[in-house]
């Protein structure tokens, strides 16, 4: 970005020894960052990486983006689909790199083998990301074929929880990757191409495309994905009480079904939509249709994209159940580009500490009050505007608001990054503690915890517990560095990968892809060590240990030995 | 002679997930999307839906009669069927077709023209697109 100079190179040993997707990023950031990167210096490096199967089979759908992250100032990553991973594949890259920071607002736009630096002084500042991504669309060629990542101006304003948004509705959300580009001064990336793909064995691989296929269409596997869409996960949750609500004080919530997946697919599903290369269609998009108050029979409908996430984290946590608020609060964190998740733990903590006078009015400036939609509203301007000290804080995320302010005990995050909305048990929390990304998606303990749960038994000893999530979180490197989408996992078998994998000239068992599943995993944890990361600062929210889970309360005892466990197992695995 | 067409039957019930045009490509042997006689874009943005871009096999197909070679004959029961030894890559069928549905291998510098197989239908999981017979062309 500095001299906007672009090449290319052959890394042909990356993509041997990890196939692509995490592996090779996470590779390939290791070779740029280090533990004295400031992460929203020019020093810092974005890298976008594809796998073997992006464009090849349905649901490898996913970019992954590595970077240090300004959030946690250890390793980020973080995954997007809409048409990022298909157009990068299909202008010819494998992965991108990111170096530098531009003197003034640019995008970058890659057709095939060429890349122009664009002149982004005009885009800066705009009001609404939906703004910059029509710009663009009307300015570069590749209409279809194409994926326009930009972010809003919470990264312009280096939000360390800033996303940068693709298609409109998909996101890099966690992890601050959007600050990072702010401070390159990226606006957008718009990539886009066409090319073909030789595979060794054509009919084998139609064969095998069918079947993978079928089984997507088919199978009751991604049913729940495709029907209600992951808001379908509302109800069941709240029945259990593991729903974090206002502020993780409770773990349920009275009225939360006027959103639930199956309300607002009732009352407001407009429409869904795909990734590219996805027959699921899992984006549900409701249409919002606003009045405006000084004209009579004046209406705009906007349509907004909804998930389980974000009716957590701007719903149950800020107490909202009014649809129209909710809507709303997800249109305001798109358009600025926040992450829902952060945004809504930041502001149900700022909440919780208003309350107890841990800060005051004057600093919060909007009244914030749960289920006070309109106040929130207020407030989510005020993270990407920064009016107020206070503000400037809450932009750094919710671990440093509370070293500064106070309240650390009802702070909700893990190692600097704030929770997702599963308090479901000891797997849960311990997964978010020890996963590499501090992700429910890393190792998926909540899926475990039901599981206990559901078979009425114990959760079994912290040793045991970290053996699984461990194990769970390795596979998943494999997907990710195929690249292939999680919601897929059920159909992306060891067995069916490597089947996926033959007729591309790969032959690979389901033993060795494990270890290449195990390889990955030590890189990032690699990585993260060497970043700064020390899994002896690892604590449990004193919240999550006050409030029960379906399994009981955490106990504080379980989880540092759980802890404990995983540093003597991470240390023997680098040995 | 009844014969067969590749048709867009609801644009309104695309997702946008253009398995189609992966579909095309994967019916020649190759992954992703070189020689993809389909395109799906969205109509300003994915949040104001798709639109479906394919050959309608027209009865008297104005690509076939701009082109200055005859490297491209009017098929029997509608569309064309392209000759590549005859076509030396003008462009002028691509500017003809008012829809936009003649493609471009940018590798080959020929059009890419759809024979109305019906590959791609079979993996519309969602009802776009589908073959339809018609009964008499004249």
């Amino acid at each position: 970005m500095t001299s906007r100079k672009f090449w290319t190179e052959n890394r042909p040993e990356l993509f041997d020894k990890y196939m692509g997707g995490a592996g090779a990023a996470a590779a390939l950031l290791r070779e740029e960052v280090s533990a004295r990167t400031d992460p929203l210096s020019p020093e810092n490096a974005v890298v976008l990486a594809v796998g073997p199967l992006t464009a090849l089979y349905p649901m490898a759908s996913k970019t992954v983006a590595a970077f240090k992250s300004p959030l946690t100032g250890d390793y980020g990553e973080s995954h997007a689909g809409g048409r990022s991973a298909t157009a990068i594949r299909m202008a010819g890259y494998g992965a991108i790199v990111i170096r530098g920071a531009s003197r003034s607002p640019v995008y970058i736009a890659i057709h095939e083998d060429k890349v122009y630096f664009r002149d982004a002084r005009a885009l800066w500042g705009m009001r609404s990301s939906y703004t910059v991504g029509r710009v663009i669309r009307e300015a570069e060629p590749g209409a279809g074929v194409r994926a326009i990542m930009r972010i809003g101006r919470a990264g312009e304003r280096l939000v360390r929880y800033a996303t940068v948004i693709t298609e409109t509705y998909r996101h890099f959300g966690r992890l601050g990757l959007g600050a990072v580009f702010g401070s390159k001064k990226l606006k957008a990336l718009v990539i886009s191409g066409k090319k073909s793909i030789k595979v060794e064995k054509p009919q084998e691989y139609r064969r095998v495309y069918r079947e993978i296929y079928e089984a997507a269409v088919k199978s009751k596997l991604m049913r729940k994905y495709h029907d209600i869409g992951t808001a379908v996960n509302i109800v069941p949750l709240t029945r259990i009480k593991a729903l974090p609500s206002l502020n993780l004080k409770q773990a349920t919530l009275q009225g939360i079904e006027e959103v639930s997946g199956e309300a607002l697919a009732e009352r407001h599903l407009a429409k869904r939509v795909a990734c590219a290369h996805c027959p699921v269609a899992c984006i549900h998009l409701a249409a919002l249709r606003e009045p405006y108050p000084d004209e009579p029979y004046f209406y705009k409908t906007t349509f907004v994209s909804y998930d389980y996430e974000l009716i957590y984290s701007l719903g149950a946590m800020l107490g909202v159940t009014s649809t129209r608020g909710l809507l709303k609060l997800i249109e305001a964190v798109e358009a600025l580009g926040l992450d829902a998740i952060s945004t809504g733990v930041a502001l149900a903590w700022a909440t919780e500490a208003l309350e107890k006078g841990v800060v005051v009015a004057s600093e919060t400036i909007a009244q914030l009050k749960w289920g006070d939609w309109a106040s929130y509203l207020k407030a989510i301007e005020y993270i990407a505007d920064q009016p107020s000290q206070f503000y400037k804080t809450l932009a750094k995320g919710v671990a440093q608001a509370a070293r500064e302010y106070g309240g650390e005990e009802y702070a909700l995050h893990y190692a600097g990054c704030e929770i997702p909305g599963y308090h479901t048990g000891p797997a849960a929390h311990i997964g978010y503690a020890i996963g590499a990304r501090h992700s429910h998606l890393d190792s998926a303990g909540y899926s475990l915890d039901q599981k206990i749960l559901a078979a009425s038994q114990q959760p079994p000893s912290p040793q045991e517990l970290v053996d699984k999530l461990v194990e769970e979180e390795c596979w998943r490197q494999v997907l990710s560095s195929l690249v292939v989408c999680y919601f897929a996992r059920g159909i992306y078998t060891p067995e069916t990968t490597a089947k996926a994998l033959k007729p591309l000239g790969t032959a690979v068992d389901s033993a060795a892809l494990r270890e290449l599943g195990q390889e990955v995993y030590k890189l990032k944890y690699r990585l993260k060590l060497e970043l700064g990361f020390n899994p002896d600062s690892l604590k449990i929210p004193k919240r999550a240990l006050e409030t029960p889970t379906p399994l009981g309360k955490i106990s504080e005892s379980y989880f540092k030995e759980a802890i404990t466990y995983f540093k003597h197992k991470l240390s023997k695995m680098m040995a | 002679m009844p014969s067969r067409r590749l048709a867009v039957v609801d644009v309104d019930r695309c997702v946008g997930c253009q398995l189609c045009m992966f579909a095309c490509s994967r019916r020649h042997g190759v992954g992703g999307l070189e020689n993809s006689a389909i395109l799906v874009r969205s109509v300003g943005g994915v949040e104001r839906g798709f639109t479906v871009v394919v050959c309608r096999a027209c009865l008297d197909p104005q690509c076939a009669r701009v082109c200055p070679e005859e490297a491209l004959k009017p098929r029997e029961g509608g569309g064309v069927v392209l000759e590549p030894s005859l076509c030396t890559g003008c462009g002028l069928c691509r500017e003809a077709c008012v829809i936009g549905a003649v493609m471009w291998d940018d590798e080959a510098n020929k059009p890419v023209i759809c024979i109305h197989c019906g590959y791609c239908a079979q993996y519309c999981p969602h009802g776009v697109i589908s073959i339809e017979v018609r009964e008499s062309a004249s």
